[in-house]
């Protein structure tokens, strides 16, 4: 059995997956129910200065649904906590004393102004919380009033705060990235050389879901009145995986340790950051989905994949997928692969006929003398992986490459030199050898 | 020699509530959410081997679509605009050997989509609501005169009205609808659908329907050829095959084609008497209909007895599976050599059958009898006496059914026929769809060109 202990930032914890801040984490009810399931960790919802927000009374929470009603996405315009400060830092404490193993973090959101960080981080610190994470990543509400996403986008306000986080902590200082950025390297630059221990991401994407069809109004509304909400839940994990990798793989931020979050939903999801790079993994939609069960086949899935790896720790899967990650301009341009057909597998439904016919290089038959019969023509195969995404049934068609011989498309024969855009000979800007 | 049990036939055998289950949806409908969840599992093939294995052609991918995207209305065109009976199909079609067995679902993990109950998701909303889809075209002037009001004759009627035709229909019994009416088992079509789909059908305007009337014995052939522009006959099968046995009029051998007319007709099928053990002979969908329904109206025993096999029977193997958890018992390889009769009827001897070396039913010469207080006769249906009389001689006929090329022209210039009464029919309603369908198109073409050279 592979060891799924984790320690981040020398935050100790039975397993690597924590309740990422949200509503799943705002009480000391549901937080002692996720441990009692078995959770690694929380981070508590984000906590704020007194008097606490306040928030609506209408709907919070809208879902981009499958046609089963499966949860695919989720949208909210919750706020931080609306609870009194005192009587979070009491559960907090409370919580920490009853589950000393797990890890429990608490995310704060305060005014850019340095006198608040200095009042508030020592006083919740005092709760013996394992570390703080900075919201700089809601992008609804807190926004509109200069915190959360507002902060997060602009890398010398998140670099700021930080500072000031810093020099009134003794605990780790994880700061949570906004995705609402168009890089995100800047921001989490911005984040280590402010002295950030870590960087937790991706917080919610801006988002309106629908249109309800009846009103033609936004979906949901308040009183007839919408606001674009945070977008989060299965949808957005390869928006989140990229951004993760950019970070792992970017030489300046590279050694910063990752929490991953973003649509996790099964130990695969899991495996995906882990592999690009975050050291942990945070999860909030699909508890909030399914309830805290979940991490039954979260931590068992895991350990028996690990298992299968041969990897005894979570540690020797964390980063391994990150070499593989590169600019497109580094993609070796003489590899070939073409699509093959398994016919004993084939179900003739004809989908990757009609989509490589409509929207690709017309390479997939759809007879073969006169019989419903779908098979790759090499001389248009141009390898995209069209057929292979859209086929029903798995394993059925699978890209394989071509080492020797002519390629049937170009009429040349193949290459077994690696060929990049940087020498390729139709780039004006090639390198010269 | 079986006693005579005339006491045993007898109305209210079942209570009504026992009766009013037997004889409820046999399908019940799907509901919003499942129909979501069946729609998903249809994979929108190119080319859909389901939309080939229907007989009227049916978009089934097509129409699923508009399911997923609760685009109903659109769904409901999509099946309607190739089969106007596309809420009755979806009822009686053996979606099993057409397109649910030709579905990829059916390689892929043995359980096909379930096209049947889909296409009447979509489709019942129409009928119950009577939201228009269809309308008539400009009007041609042209009258077509159509012999029959089943499935062949409204459908060629529907579509005639929307090429802007007018027509009459000339129907033998007292209401349109013809097998879809009077011969469907009644758990098929509950909720008198039948009646209204078609008074949806008739909405469209331009369609006359008269009742009452029969070819051969109220009009002939040559008065429509006069009165009107062209003509279509689909006037079914009116008799019923004889078993060709001694004392077949006794008392309680009846066709079982009448007796489920009756049952479709009732008010309250409690009244219909029904003995207590039933003998049915035939192995087609009307022996299975008659076989469960007379089960439903409270027969204690009722077995099917066909001369052949369950792979040569007329009706599906899924049919034959629910006639048998209906508490029917299929017997095979027998076949009917003697009425046993009192003052009624009291039982039947078989003979067991085998395959001679030609393949060719042979009596094997065993012998045995089943008591019966009620026998119905299901070994198939033809062309009337009387029509026959009214069109032999003047159409070509094979083996006492007309004759048509594939756009279901008839050898007779101005005329056309199909449904059951075409020598290729198949005897699905389906079929007589797409027949009524292919011969609009064809009389509409012949009408457009009479007045382009007129």
């Amino acid at each position: 059995m592979a060891d799924l202990t984790s320690e981040f930032l020398g935050i100790k914890s039975p397993n690597p997956f924590w309740l990422a801040s949200a509503p799943p984490t705002d009480k000391a009810y549901n937080v002692n129910r996720a441990f009692e399931a078995g959770w690694g960790g929380a981070v508590w919802k984000t906590l704020g200065e007194d008097p606490p927000i306040v928030n609506v009374n209408g709907p919070r929470y809208s879902a981009l649904h499958s046609n089963e009603r499966r949860v695919i996405g989720f949208n909210n315009i919750e706020l931080i906590t609306d609870r009194p400060l005192g009587v979070n830092l009491d559960e907090i404490r409370q919580i920490k004393k009853d589950w000393p193993d797990r890890a429990l973090v608490v995310s704060i959101m305060l005014p850019m102004e340095e006198k608040s960080w200095a009042k508030y981080v020592p006083m919740i610190e005092d709760t013996g919380a394992d570390g703080f994470e900075l919201n700089f990543g809601c992008p609804h509400g807190m926004s509109e009033r200069g915190m959360g996403a507002a902060v997060g986008q602009v890398p010398e306000y998140l670099q700021m705060a930080t500072e000031w986080c810093k020099k009134f902590a003794s605990i780790p200082v994880i700061v949570k990235l906004t995705p609402n950025v168009t890089n995100i390297l800047p921001p989490a630059g911005a984040a280590r050389d402010g002295g950030a221990d870590a960087v937790s991401l991706i917080n919610t994407l801006n988002s309106i879901m629908r249109v309800n069809y009846d009103t033609l109004t936004m979906y949901p509304t308040t009183d007839g009145m919408g606001s674009h909400g945070g977008y989060c839940g299965q949808a957005v994990k390869p928006i989140a995986l990229h951004m993760v990798a950019e970070i792992s793989r970017h030489k300046d931020t590279a050694d910063m340790p990752i929490s991953g979050i973003g649509g996790i939903s099964d130990w695969r999801d899991a495996v995906d950051f882990l592999a690009l790079g975050a050291s942990n993994v945070q999860v909030c939609t699909a508890a909030m989905v399914y309830g805290f069960k979940i991490i039954d086949d979260l931590t068992d899935g895991l350990s028996n994949f690990l298992d299968e790896k041969g990897m005894s720790s979570v540690e020797e899967l964390v980063g391994k997928a990150v070499p593989s990650v590169t600019d497109w301009q580094y993609l070796n341009l003489n590899y070939v692969e073409k699509a093959v057909i398994d016919q004993e597998l084939c179900i003739k439904c004809g989908r990757c006929h009609i989509v490589c016919e409509d929207a690709s290089h017309q390479a997939i038959t759809s007879q073969v003398n006169g019989e419903r019969y779908f098979e790759v023509i090499d001389e248009e195969c141009i390898g995209c992986n069209l057929c292979v995404s859209v086929c029903p049934v798995d394993s059925c068609i699978t890209m394989q490459r071509v080492t020797d011989g002519i390629d049937a498309r170009t009429g040349q024969p193949i290459s077994k030199e690696v060929l990049n855009w940087t020498a390729h000979p139709n780039n004006p800007m090639r390198k010269q050898s | 020699m079986p006693k005579d049990n005339n006491a045993a036939v007898c109305s209210r055998r079942l209570s009504d509530e026992e009766i009013a289950r037997n004889f409820s949806d046999m399908h019940p409908p799907l509901g919003r959410a499942e129909a979501l969840v069946e729609a998903d599992r249809c994979y929108f093939c190119f080319d859909a081997p389901c939309t080939t294995a229907c007989p009227t052609g049916i978009d089934i991918p097509g129409f699923i679509q508009k399911i997923r995207s609760d685009n109903i209305a659109g769904s409901a065109h999509t099946i309607l605009r190739e089969n106007i009976m596309g809420g009755m199909c979806a009822r009686v079609c053996p979606t099993e050997v057409l397109c649910e067995e030709a579905c990829v679902r059916h390689t892929h993990e043995d359980k096909p989509v379930n096209i049947g109950l889909l296409q009447r998701y979509a489709t019942d909303p129409v009928i119950d609501k009577n939201i228009t889809l269809f309308e008539r075209g400009p009007e041609s002037g042209k009258r077509v005169a159509i012999v029959g009001g089943g499935p062949a004759g409204l459908s060629c009627a529907h579509r005639l009205a929307m090429f802007g035709h007018t027509s009459v229909v000339f129907n033998r019994d007292e209401k349109p609808g013809g097998l879809n009416e009077y011969g469907i088992a009644a758990y098929k079509t509950v909720n008198d659908f039948a009646q209204r789909e078609v008074e949806y059908i008739l909405a469209i305007g331009g369609i006359e329907v008269r009742n009452n009337v029969s070819l051969g014995e109220d009009f002939k052939l040559s008065d429509l050829q006069g009165e009107f522009d062209a003509v279509f006959v689909g006037f079914g099968l009116g008799s019923v095959n004889d078993l060709g046995l001694a004392n077949e009029d006794v008392e309680g051998v009846l066709n079982a084609v009448d007796y489920i007319a009756e049952l479709r007709q009732a008010k309250d099928k409690g009244n219909l008497p029904v003995g207590e053990r039933i003998v049915v002979i035939g192995g087609g969908m009307t022996a299975i209909d008659i076989a469960v329904q007379t089960k439903g109206l409270g027969a204690e025993h009722v077995d099917i007895v066909y001369r052949r096999g369950p792979e040569h029977m007329g009706a599906s193997r899924y049919e034959q599976e629910f006639a048998q958890t209906s508490g029917v018992k299929i017997r095979h390889w027998a076949r009917p050599s003697k009425l046993l009769t009192g003052e009624r009827i009291a039982g039947v001897e078989f003979e067991r059958t085998t395959l001679d070396k030609d393949g060719k039913v042979t009596g094997t010469g065993e012998y045995y009898s089943l008591n019966a207080d009620m026998v119905f006769k299901a070994i198939g249906q033809s062309v009337s006496e009387e029509t026959l009389g009214a069109v032999t001689g003047t159409l070509d006929m094979q083996s006492g059914k007309i004759v048509t090329d594939d756009h279901r022209k008839t050898s007779l210039p101005g005329v056309w026929a199909g449904g059951d009464c075409v020598y290729d029919s198949d005897d699905l309603t389906v079929t007589a769809v797409q027949d009524g369908k292919i011969a609009a198109i064809a009389i509409d073409k012949y009408l457009r060109e009479e007045s382009n050279n007129g």
